[in-house]
């Protein structure tokens, strides 16, 4: 190995621990973290929008063809939420662009993510994983204060 | 050297190469009918009787299922036999290629005819045809067979040659192939045990968290399988072909042997998003997914070092870091392989960068699953590995058939066109994906058609920019057909043989008994495998609920319902 080799695989190893560094970084200052993975359970499965406090909200998502499950959520701004995402027949995908929440609806598993919406607006949530021939019609947002009905 | 080459091999070499090219033209010309459903120029279902989801799973066989693996088969054939100076025994390598050939044949039958619109990833519960599921698993056993008879060649060989260093491309493609024997096996058990009896009705439900980790235990080797033989051109054949010399042989052995560790343990990172995985694992599979940029950043500095000195051969004479990239010989018609290596190359590096994002944890929740994806991954799949196959079979069927190609200059303009529509192409899809477009999505239908209550206007400029890209690379695969097909009307100068650019090295190193050696290394991947994976199937025992019904992609009523003659249900 010659001195150009070894400086590039030192440089290599210090671009890489940086990185990872800032992974490690970004879960703890932003608090964010991949879904949380849930051991099933059918009580999770029912959909229903249920409210926990002023501003703590719960979402029970349930992911079928070709349509979410509750479809319109009416948030304050500030809503804490934390979506419980199933499927009923095939894999699909939830996606708020954005707000980072991106999660696979798959049958017999619930996955689980938090998120707080700080801005008034219409939050689209897409189902980004091909679920069948009605895949792209399927449709949900999430409305935040807007228009102002809270 | 010349390897001369009889009939027989001649012809399993042109069948290998063929198939898959006449193929292409389907595969091609679904890749940019997507591009406009896409952007909502066609805003149907339907175009010229195919589907768009149908022809999504037509693009995805095609280009990374079938034309990647006849390639790797037919380059390694001539790779073992080439380096080795020895002869592939035809019965087997015809019998590899009749099972690959059945099984292709099967498994289009079942696209074209609508059974099996489930995409190439096949996830259950959507159900596709058993001849879908046969069909590929027999493509992959046709691979297998060939790389038995390699391994029979190597162990003869190195019985003679103790301490004669193994020809790196030989290193390359046996490293390549052990890899991807040892990650079809999960993907064959999945096709066979688990979607097949399924998919006939023996078995009713299947366990979903189960078939994708099988899957993407194989899935993302995959992505390795389709790039080792073009890292084979870049190690053994673009230093010579740019005027220069390999900087460091040793260098490529290790890359090789890294790969065969980290190529395997790092599915999860595709699973990021989904339940059944705790997220300890997923943060394991994550920093062991960075394990993979280290053969990546030695091949940057081997490949670029190597280049440099081609270039001081070529008249370079010092004055800046970055000046020995123009004296190149990137247009040189007279070795067109090179343009379609190097272009290939500036791909890669931000395919591998974007692939970074990707293995990035959280950051994949940013992109995972959007347009961002297919961005990725054409820099990739479509940059080196699509160009390197196809650059590399002109070249071998010029010198298998005795034929030289008339329009050299043509074949120049492929590969700078084809990068050029890639980058228009994929920066469209991936700014297309940080705004949120989903990937593998008839957007045409709903989001980008303006009557629609889901329109997007925001998503309007990125798939926009995704058809010119389009476009332009289909104009690029049409050139490279016009040279084909020239090639073929073409007569006869030379006998059928093989040949590659010389391999030279320029710090020619003695050799070292762990770059030369399987065995330390196929243990160390084993332990790998074992304990990034045995904890992941853990999980998916512990937190998985009751398994799914099959469903046909066209009805959401379970397909045992909707196939009863009940009128009522129907």
């Amino acid at each position: 190995m010659d001195k150009y080799e070894l400086r590039i695989i030192t440089w290599t190893g210090i671009l890489l621990v940086i990185f990872l560094v800032s992974v490690l970084r970004g879960v703890s200052k932003y608090a964010t973290d991949l879904p949380e993975c849930i051991p099933y359970d059918a009580s999770f499965t029912a959909p229903r929008i249920s409210q926990l406090d002023d501003s703590t909200y719960q979402v029970f998502m349930l992911a079928q063809m070709w349509s979410f499950e509750p479809d319109e959520i009416y948030l304050p701004v500030g809503a804490e939420v934390d979506f419980y995402l199933s499927a009923k027949d095939v894999v699909h995908g939830f996606h708020i662009a954005g707000k980072g929440v991106n999660m696979m609806a798959v049958p017999g598993g619930i996955n689980k993510t938090t998120t707080k919406f700080k801005e008034p607006g219409i939050y689209p949530i897409v189902c980004h994983e091909y679920c069948g021939s009605g895949h792209q019609h399927m449709k949900a947002e999430i409305i935040v204060n807007y228009p102002k009905e809270n | 050297m010349k390897f001369n080459i009889d009939k027989g091999f001649k012809r399993i070499l042109l069948l290998l190469l063929s198939v898959p090219l006449v193929l292409l033209s389907l595969g091609i010309y679904h890749g940019l009918m997507q591009t406009l459903y896409r952007s909502g120029m066609i805003s149907q279902r339907t175009f010229a009787a195919l589907d768009y989801y149908q022809g999504l799973t037509l693009h995805g066989v095609i280009n990374a299922i079938v034309l990647t693996s006849f390639f790797a088969v037919a380059f390694g054939h001539a790779c073992m036999s080439y380096y080795l100076n020895m002869k592939v025994r035809n019965s087997v390598a015809w019998l590899s290629a009749g099972l690959m050939i059945a099984g292709t044949l099967m498994a289009s039958w079942a696209m074209l005819a609508g059974e099996a619109s489930v995409l190439y990833t096949f996830y259950p519960p959507l159900k596709a045809h058993p001849a879908f599921y046969i069909g590929t698993a027999l493509l992959v056993v046709g691979t297998w067979v060939a790389y038995f008879d390699w391994v029979t060649m190597y162990i003869r060989w190195k019985r003679k040659n103790k301490l004669v260093k193994t020809p790196l491309p030989v290193i390359g493609t046996l490293v390549n192939f052990t890899m991807w024997f040892v990650c079809s096996i999960p993907a064959a058990y999945e096709l066979l045990v688990m979607l097949l009896p399924w998919s006939l009705g023996i078995v009713e439900t299947i366990n979903v968290p189960l078939a994708r980790t099988l899957f993407w235990f194989f899935g993302h080797a995959l992505v390795y399988f389709w790039l080792l033989p073009v890292y084979v051109m870049y190690y053994a054949m673009l230093p010579s072909l740019a005027g220069g010399k390999l900087y460091s042989d040793n260098a490529g052995r290790l890359v090789f042997f890294l790969f065969l560790i980290f190529s395997i343990p790092v599915g999860v990172h595709h699973q990021f998003g989904e339940p059944s995985i705790t997220r300890g694992m997923k943060l394991v599979q994550s920093i062991l997914t960075f394990g993979v940029a280290v053969p990546s950043f030695i091949t940057a500095f081997t490949i670029a070092a190597s280049l440099e000195y081609a270039s001081w051969r070529r008249g370079f004479r010092g004055g800046n870091y970055f000046g020995w990239m123009l004296r190149l010989p990137y247009f040189d018609k007279e070795r067109y392989l090179f343009s379609y290596l190097i272009t290939g190359l500036i791909l890669f590096i931000f395919g591998g960068l974007t692939g970074l994002v990707n293995a990035s944890y959280t950051l994949n929740s940013m992109v995972h699953n959007t347009a961002w994806l297919p961005g990725h991954f054409h820099m990739t799949v479509a940059g080196p590995v699509f160009l390197g196959i196809i650059g590399m079979s002109l070249y071998m069927l010029e010198r298998i058939s005795g034929k030289t190609i008339r329009l050299k200059r043509l074949a120049v303009v492929v590969p700078h066109l084809w990068m050029f529509g890639i980058l228009i192409f994929s920066t469209g899809l991936m700014a297309g994906g940080l705004r949120g477009e989903p990937r593998r999505t008839n957007l045409g239908l709903s989001y980008l058609n303006p009557e629609s209550p889901l329109f997007r206007p925001d998503w309007v400029l990125t798939t926009g920019m995704a058809v010119v890209g389009g476009v332009i690379m289909f104009a690029a695969a049409g050139l490279f057909f016009i040279v084909l097909i020239d090639l073929l009307l073409v007569k006869k100068t030379e006998t059928s043989h093989l040949e590659f650019p010389a391999y030279e090295v320029l710090h020619d190193e003695p050799r070292v008994g762990i770059l030369d050696n399987f065995r330390p290394w196929l243990v160390i991947m084993g332990m790998v495998i074992a304990l990034a994976y045995i904890p992941v199937f853990r999980d998916i025992a512990n937190l998985t609920g009751p398994g799914a019904k099959p469903y046909h992609p066209e009805n959401p009523v379970p397909l045992e319902l909707f196939e009863q003659p009940n009128e009522e249900i129907k």
